[in-house]
């Protein structure tokens, strides 16, 4: 199953809604950079607000696609962490630096809007 | 052992199957969302761990009481290779495999209790519970 990757003016716009298995997520990586690629997009919003577990596979392709992206000039920002993915994470050992966050979709939204903005 | 349950991992898809084995017993036996997080990540590192470097193996998820206390147990096995130097694949960042290096250190942080057993040629046992508080 493939994530949907919708375009919202001059961004992506994705919500993930289900548990990733490793496969959807290679295949979301690729689709990702892609739709950048079509679309022209200066920014993307991934949100996590389903996502109830991230273990560390999960978490390198996310923060791969993170860079991924970066290289291609769009900037990406992770909306909808739960508090128990944010204290596993953190527990695992992993602390996504350098990775623009923030609580919901909407406040995402209006960051990222901002960070494009400057 | 009526209070166990176990997977066998062969695939990727059976690592998803573990993880999903291991939060609903975590639910029943009463852990809250936080902790069942930790046991769903906990269980996705040692599966993913089979798959990667031994191929196959199993892992089992165990219901368990001591003085009282209801916890959850995983034991993860297999007969792969072996881990030839555990402290190192016990330190933060190591990989052999281009990952984060995050499994196995990571799994003793997120569970209370950790054992792991490993040799060369014959394979590599993992015991790790977690606890109610």
């Amino acid at each position: 199953m493939r994530i949907p990757i919708l375009k919202l003016y001059n961004c992506l716009l994705v919500s993930i809604q289900w548990e990733l298995d490793d496969q959807t997520a290679l295949q979301f990586q690729e689709d990702l950079l892609h739709k950048i690629h079509e679309t022209n997009a200066s920014g993307v919003v991934i949100d996590l607000t389903s996502i109830d577990f991230i273990d560390s596979f999960i978490a390198k392709v996310l923060g791969d696609v993170i860079s991924m992206s970066k290289l291609m000039g769009a900037k990406v920002m992770i909306t909808g962490i739960q508090p128990a993915v944010a204290i596993t994470l953190i527990e695992l050992g992993i602390s996504l630096n350098d990775v623009y966050t923030a609580l919901d979709l909407e406040k995402g939204l209006e960051k990222l809007q901002q960070e494009l903005g400057e | 052992m009526e209070n166990q349950s176990c997977v066998l991992i062969q695939t990727e898809w059976d690592i998803v199957a573990a993880r999903q084995l291991g939060r609903n017993v975590a639910k029943e036996v009463g852990f809250g969302t936080v902790d069942q997080a930790r046991i769903t990540t906990a269980i996705s590192e040692l599966a993913r761990n089979i798959y990667i470097y031994a191929g196959e193996g199993q892992v089992c998820i165990e219901k368990i009481i001591k003085n009282g206390q209801a916890g959850l147990r995983i034991v993860a096995v297999d007969k792969g290779p072996g881990i030839p130097d555990i402290r190192l694949a016990m330190e933060d960042g190591y990989s052999t495999s281009g990952g984060l290096g995050a499994g196995l250190p990571g799994v003793k942080r997120l569970m209370d209790d950790f054992e792991i057993d490993s040799s060369l040629g014959s394979g590599t046992e993992i015991k790790a519970s977690k606890w109610i508080r």
